[in-house]
């Protein structure tokens, strides 16, 4: 879900040298059209499938960050659009909710031979979308600055707390911690995380009635205001982009940021030295004496348009194929902790791998949480800089989720 | 003229304001009393790269979709967006009015919801950005018109950039400098001697950043309206003015103002408008946590990560509407008064 400038540079490279192989992806003729998020795995993956283009297979792609407003639209109208839509855990909902994606079983079984049993996304049994790689927060630590405070690498927040503190009193750097706490979509982010590592249910069972307003929720909020005050006074201003932008100039001692951020993180085009030589990962922390990482775990991948022919659907799902084949994941081990087969993790990979292995929670795809995270976007802005305490702060995020949820038919 | 040529001449213009502005404004309108239709839920299992399976409810697409072929406009709300929490909050403007809190207090309270809070920002801005926007184009226009010749348009291209720049990047760049490490922000921390001095942290400081930004971003609209209206301020006038000994001052306080003020009507109509719909500097500042707009809520409804909020969007525009209607009656009225019914 993010993109940098590189991958816009490494995109052009990529697109340079692909047009010259033109692959044989044994597909004998029809249309493939890509929607898809814009940041550097999901380029890698459509020039990649770029390259079944033919005299016979058309293939044509829209990558931007705009892609989850286009798509509903897009495939809804028949024949749809795109025949491809790239997907997440939260994008992929409403192509669920609106019937507009198709089952890939037989595509599979047809098809799919190099693909892992768990790149398949299955509801009720059925394969409605294929994961290509997994996402996640996770930590960023400048392992040169805790060695100088005599810190050990710190497994949970109580530690990260810890940490900032010593970091901070023995004068190492000024600001020690930073997050995506730009009041907007990351800030409810950081607060999913976080919830997730205390173990919180978002929902009551079954239905949409909201269930964060309890002692999980507090502690959660507690906790996210409590590191706060060890980032730079701007810290509600920073975006996962300008959190590594501080994080690459050696601004930030520890940040809990995005995995598919980590390879710009320590490329030594943009980031001074020390950070590129000294910068570790590790899995998500836990929180609150708790055993789950505090961070979603995120997946990208793609789904197949209802409103297509079949062809049509065959060749998109082959060209896709093509797109993550083991050598396309082998080629590029830094741009993404690939799910796919035969890939061997890179150095930063190793965040995303660990925080799955330590047992982290999938951000939850159940049809309102879309609107729980907008409410929550708007929501905790005023608690987090200090303004508002958490009852407050909670009905407010409450309310608003209420009268979204009502408003799209979740709640009477 | 005769009625059927004066008819003949206005009506493509008739059309066309029907067509692209009276008609989105109805559909918006009927949108606002609709919401979605109750969605079916169902219990279904989803198995997740590396989260496993897990029962969660997801949405019958099929029944719904039913629903939705049936009755596309969705279930009729009435005025249910208008009244809730996200936008006009009867309910809870009730109940802070009826617990008797103090005035601060109840006032914190309705400030705490979401549209009002919109709103005040959204009102502060216009009603300080425009007339400030307007005294600094009249003085750049006023410093422009005395520039010698040679210098005039290298001068008067560069007091227009401001208007050239998209109000998004111009935001952005601007964003960037006032960080701490950028040339204003680091400028300021040395003036200031205070090496923690932020403009972005607290809420004051965002405001005050946002409307300086404003002012220099619409006062070249000003000075273009102002600087055209200068070269029609007769010279005999100001020449007489002259003569009986009136300052420069003097000048354009009693001869160029009232020759300007029916432009002076005019911009502060279009600037008002403008100013009332700010949306771009809060995202280009990333300034949402201190400081948001009607048109920041709108951009929020339909920008949501997955589902889009037309009723509330459509709401929230209606009501806009509704506050530049407001707004501008003052200035209409004057403007009936003045002309209407001079012939």
């Amino acid at each position: 879900m993010k993109f940098t400038l590189k991958a816009m540079l490494l995109l052009g490279t990529i697109a340079l040298t692909s047009t010259a192989a033109l692959a044989d992806c044994g597909i004998a003729s029809g249309s493939v059209r890509i929607l898809s998020n814009d940041f550097e795995a999901l380029k890698i993956v459509a020039a990649a499938a770029e390259e079944c283009a033919s005299a016979t297979v058309k293939f044509s792609k829209n990558q931007t960050s705009e892609h989850k407003n286009l798509q509903v639209p897009a495939l809804t109208s028949n024949p749809a659009e795109y025949t491809i839509a790239m997907v997440a855990n939260n994008s992929v909902v409403p192509l669920l909710s609106g019937g507009l994606i198709r089952p890939l079983d037989d595509l599979v079984a047809k098809y799919g031979k190099d693909l892992e049993p768990n790149q398949l996304i299955k509801i009720d049994g059925k394969t409605m979308a294929i994961a290509f790689m997994a996402n996640s927060q996770h930590l960023f630590y400048r392992k040169d600055l805790l060695d100088k405070a005599g810190i050990a690498p710190p497994k949970s927040y109580e530690d990260v707390l810890a940490a900032a503190k010593t970091l901070q009193e023995k004068g190492v750097i000024k600001y020690p911690l930073g997050a995506a706490d730009k009041a907007g979509w990351d800030l409810a982010a950081e607060f999913v995380n976080m919830y997730l590592g205390y173990g919180g249910e978002f929902f009551e069972p079954g239905s949409a009635k909201l269930a964060i307003n309890n002692e999980k929720g507090k502690a959660t909020l507690a906790t996210m205001l409590a590191l706060t005050k060890f980032m730079s006074p701007d810290y509600l201003t920073y975006g996962a982009d300008e959190l590594n932008k501080d994080f690459q100039g050696g601004k930030i001692a520890i940040s809990n940021n995005w995995g598919s951020l980590a390879g710009a993180a320590v490329d030594a085009k943009v980031a001074t030295a020390d950070v590129v030589a000294n910068t570790m990962f590790a899995g998500a922390p836990t929180v609150g004496g708790g055993t789950t990482p505090a961070a979603a775990l995120w997946w990208d991948g793609f789904s197949i348009a209802k409103n297509i022919s079949d062809e049509d659907a065959a060749a998109s799902f082959q060209a896709m194929m093509h797109g993550i084949a083991p050598d396309v994941a082998a080629k590029n081990p830094s741009a993404a902790t690939w799910l796919i087969k035969g890939y061997k993790p890179g150095p930063t990979a190793v965040g995303v791998i660990q925080t799955a292995a330590g047992g982290a929670k999938p951000y939850p795809m159940v049809p309102y949480m879309g609107l729980l995270h907008t409410a929550l976007s708007t929501g905790l802005a005023d608690y987090i800089k200090g303004s508002q305490d958490a009852d407050k702060a909670m009905a407010g995020v409450e309310a608003a989720y209420n009268a979204a949820a009502k408003e799209g038919g979740f709640l009477k | 003229m005769p009625h059927r040529t004066f008819l003949a001449f206005i009506l493509p213009s008739i059309v066309a304001m029907l067509l692209f502005i009276a008609t989105p404004i109805m559909s918006i309108a009927v949108q606002s009393l609709y919401i979605e239709h109750d969605k079916i839920l169902v219990m279904s299992e989803t198995c997740q790269p590396l989260g496993g399976c897990v029962k969660e409810t997801r949405v019958d697409a099929e029944a719904t979709a039913k629903i939705r072929h049936d009755h596309p406009l969705g279930k009729f709300n009435g005025f249910g967006i208008y009244t809730d929490h996200n936008h006009l909050a009867f309910a809870d403007i009730g109940k802070i009015v009826t617990s008797n809190l103090g005035f601060n207090e109840t006032a914190a309270r309705i400030y705490d919801l979401p549209f009002y809070r919109a709103l005040v920002f959204t009102l502060t801005y216009a009603l300080t950005v425009t007339p400030l926007a307007m005294c600094l184009g009249f003085v750049i226009a006023l410093a422009v018109n005395a520039v010698p010749k040679l210098l005039k348009g290298p001068v008067i291209f560069f007091s227009l950039l401001p208007m050239v720049v998209t109000p998004l990047i111009g935001s952005l760049v601007v964003y960037w400098m006032i960080n701490a490490d950028g040339i204003l922000g680091a400028a300021i921390q040395l003036i200031t001697h205070n090496p923690d001095l932020s403009l972005k942290a607290s809420p004051t400081m965002t405001w005050v950043t946002l409307i300086c930004y404003g002012i220099w971003t619409n006062a070249p609209f000003s000075f273009v309206v102002f600087y055209s209206g200068l070269q029609t301020v007769p010279s005999d006038t100001l020449e007489s003015a002259m003569i009986d000994g009136a300052s420069r001052l003097q000048r354009v306080r009693f001869v160029v103002i009232p020759t300007l003020l029916p432009l002076a009507v005019f911009v502060t109509l279009v600037q008002l408008m403008d100013n009332f719909r700010v949306l771009e500097p809060i995202i280009g500042f990333n300034a949402a946590a201190n400081a948001t707009s009607l048109s920041y809520s709108i951009f929020i409804a339909l920008n949501n990560q997955s589902a889009q909020l037309f009723s509330s969007a459509a709401a929230t525009s209606v009501l806009t509407i509704a506050g530049v209607l407001i707004l501008m009656t003052p200035v209409l009225m004057k403007t009936a008064r003045e002309f209407g019914f001079r012939t």
